[in-house]
């Protein structure tokens, strides 16, 4: 079966632990989560804030890498997924639920959501997929701004508060990067496991794989929820996060942004959605500050990484370090 | 100069008056700092442009002070999307320590802020923000209208007026959203409560290029006037196909003042002639000082004011009143707010003295205008009748008027 695998993701994840690429990987990524955590003790308030959003985002980009990317399915709902458990959470947080309560009943609805979503797109495969969720995502956002008694429509709703052991930043981005970093791990777990090999499989060649005795329908539908689950829990961190949510939540704009981040980061690489949204909302952040125009240079980064690292980012290091060590090895 | 941010020489006024040295170290100090923000980019973006433009020709009035201060604007683009607004004003408040926010246009925005301040108690102003419950049944203490109007506030007096035409029966159109609910739920309101009868309402979708299969039925209504609500472009398309369709000139139009504003019909020809809306501001008045500003605002900017012009430029007179009173001491936060709040705004471009009610929102002499041709070709907003002293609350009482539900499309009063 192995051998019925594109090579580069199998020099991407599956020698990971044996390869040297492996062994920089681990690194990298221990290293990663190192500045990650130290990160806050050094910057000013409001950055961390920022990097708060990151690591949200992160965890969106991934949920859609990890169709993207181990599935070969584009998804363009999972903006309105993620949208779905941030209005959840919001709604029942300002009915006096408790945050806790209110974020897990975010996730469970968004996980639903995208069971249902996964039960129709499934069967599409290429541009038809891409069209599907599109337009299921459309729906979601419609529901969300025409349904004002519950959603509050343009005017969107605004939340309780967070808990007050959670109001500074810095304590707040402690615990959204523990919850983050279990989330990527679980994520990872995913990937790499035999599931994730299969949908690897699927990706590569559906019918060849239904050949070989796999229930394709059953791990893509699986595949699908479990992603739409973490797009959840990244929804759920967000409400607590902004403490408002509104339609733009939903809008195509935050699905077409987080497949922007994966695509920035490196499809396929799972860990590429940190180095994804990390750089676009950079960008946002400080390109806006010169010019009004700071989606033109966005537009213009996004040429240049398409250019000249067409894997995305981590694709591209990738690439580079393991041509780098089999030179050096010869 | 930088675009971004603009800090006013202040020190060269100071240089150049020598003698007066102590009293200019004293009275310039650290700046004032302002964190205005407005949707540069987006689909309202020109009308963002013109809130930004009102507000700096203030203070480039004063040579770049406030109360004796200078002042130092940051200008951030709110992108008209709710999550960047709030992003920004993070920014503003956090990094760049400003004193205080003025600004964004779109409710959503506003709300977002307006929730995000809630937390920090900075002091927000809103000037163009017009949801009702931001003044009415969600307050919040740092967020004060100064300058501006909530949404239901000006279609009362509009629909009181409709009724002394010896119009009974009525139908209103808007753009589907909040601040439609709320004008249109305000002029049904009145106008029910006056022996009117409201026959259909009409809701369509923002950015709306074909409005036939409503005008279509809102002619064969035969109902005596047609109230519309529209924004931008919607507005210009409306009022356009409402004459191609044939309607102008059988069936009255009047409007919400953002209709007829001069952001959306600097553009447009005869077919705005004779449309009738209600505000507090009027580019056309006769009043002295509210022809000097558009004078003043004409020679600066190329155009006649708009709502947002006008609107930002007395917001930021507002609040440099207000820190007059309290010789421009805003480290007391809670101080500074009760400035604001007891400030009685005289020199404003109305000519007439505003206050707030004890709501956070301004009571105003609303006027009715009539879109008229000036002898330059241009249309304008000329008042044809005037309410004194109108409050948000209308003649109700604000205590029972609260108990009400919020207006929206299921509920219109």
């Amino acid at each position: 079966m192995t051998a019925s695998l594109s090579s580069d993701s199998a020099a991407a994840a599956g020698d990971l632990s044996t390869s040297r690429v492996g062994k920089a990987a681990t690194v990298s990524v221990l290293l990663g989560a190192l500045v990650l955590a130290a990160l806050p003790m050094v910057l000013p308030n409001y950055q961390v804030s920022v990097l708060t959003e990151v690591l949200i985002f992160a965890v969106l980009a991934m949920s859609i890498d990890m169709l993207a990317g181990y599935a070969g399915r584009t998804s363009l709902c999972h903006g309105a997924i993620f949208g779905t458990a941030t209005y959840m959470t919001i709604w029942l947080a300002q009915d006096g639920s408790s945050i806790a309560v209110a974020m897990i009943a975010g996730v469970l609805m968004a996980t639903m959501l995208a069971a249902v979503f996964g039960m129709l797109a499934i069967r599409t495969s290429g541009v038809y997929f891409l069209l599907l969720t599109l337009a299921l995502g459309m729906v979601v956002w419609g529901i969300c701004l025409r349904w004002t008694s519950v959603t509050g429509g343009e005017n969107g709703l605004r939340g309780p508060g967070r808990p007050e052991f959670l109001n500074d930043h810095v304590s707040f981005y402690y615990v959204v990067f523990v919850c983050v970093a279990l989330i990527t791990l679980a994520m990872w777990r995913i990937v790499r496991s035999p599931f994730g090999l299969t949908m690897r499989g699927i990706r590569d060649s559906e019918s060849r794989m239904q050949a070989l005795g796999y229930n394709v329908p059953l791990h893509m539908f699986a595949a699908f929820t479990i992603s739409g689950f973490f797009a959840g829990m990244a929804g759920a961190l967000y409400a607590v996060f902004n403490n408002f949510v509104s339609p733009s939540a939903v809008a195509l704009v935050l699905s077409v942004e987080g497949l922007l981040m994966t695509i920035v980061g490196g499809v396929g690489t799972l860990f590429g959605g940190f180095i994804g949204a990390a750089a676009i909302i950079a960008l946002e952040n400080v390109v806006s500050l010169y010019t009004e125009r700071w989606q033109s240079v966005l537009g213009a980064v996004f040429i240049i990484i398409m250019i000249f690292a067409p894997d995305g980012v981590l694709g591209r290091l990738k690439d580079g370090f393991g041509k780098w060590t089999s030179r050096s090895s010869r | 100069m930088d675009r971004r941010t603009f800090l006013f020489a202040g020190g060269s006024l100071a240089a150049s008056i020598p003698l007066s040295g102590s009293w200019m170290a004293r009275a310039q100090g650290e700046p004032i700092r302002i964190g205005l923000m407005a949707p540069l980019t987006g689909v309202v973006a020109s009308g963002g442009r013109e809130m930004v433009d009102g507000f700096q020709m203030y203070f480039a009035e004063k040579g770049g002070l406030i109360a004796g201060r200078p002042v130092e604007i940051i200008v951030e683009d709110d992108g008209a999307n709710p999550d960047i607004a709030l992003q920004k004003a993070r920014r503003l408040v956090e990094q760049a320590k400003v004193h205080l926010l003025f600004g964004n246009l779109l409710a959503n925005t506003g709300l977002a802020v307006a929730n995000y301040v809630e937390s920090t108690g900075t002091p927000y102003f809103i000037p163009i923000i017009a949801a009702d419950d931001l003044t009415q049944r969600h307050r919040i203490s740092n967020v004060i209208r100064v300058a501006g109007y909530s949404a239901s506030h000006f279609p009362r007096p509009l629909a009181d007026w409709a009724l002394a035409q010896g119009w009974r029966k009525a139908a209103t159109i808007s753009q589907d959203y909040t601040f439609g609910h709320e004008q249109c739920g305000g002029f049904s309101q009145v106008f029910r409560a006056g022996g009117g009868e409201v026959i259909g309402q009409f809701w369509h979708p923002l950015n709306t290029s074909d409005f036939s299969s409503y005008l279509g039925q809102l002619a064969g209504l035969g109902v005596d006037v047609i109230f519309a609500m529209e924004t931008g472009a919607d507005a210009t398309r409306f009022m356009q196909q409402y004459r191609d369709f044939g309607l102008k000139g059988n069936i009255p139009l009047i409007g919400a003042m953002n209709m007829t504003d001069q952001s959306v019909i600097r553009t447009m020809g005869d077919e705005v002639e004779g449309i009738v809306s209600a505000a507090h501001f009027a580019e056309g008045s006769t009043v002295p000082a509210t022809q000097e500003f558009v004078a003043r605002y004409e020679a600066a900017y190329k155009n006649l004011p708009s709502l947002y012009g006008f609107a930002m430029y007395s917001g930021a007179m507002w609040i440099d009143e207000a820190l007059k009173s309290i010789d421009g001491d805003i480290s007391d936060t809670g101080a500074f707010l009760a400035a604001v709040s007891k400030t009685e705004l005289t020199g404003s471009p109305l000519g007439t003295a505003v206050k707030l009610d004890d709501y956070g929102n301004p009571i105003y002499d609303v006027v009715i205008r009539s879109l008229r041709k000036r002898p330059d070709g241009r249309f304008w907003n000329e008042p044809i009748a005037e309410y004194p002293a109108v409050s948000q609350f209308w003649t109700y009482d604000p205590e029972e008027y609260l108990r009400q539900p919020a207006f929206s499309r299921d509920y219109q009063g």
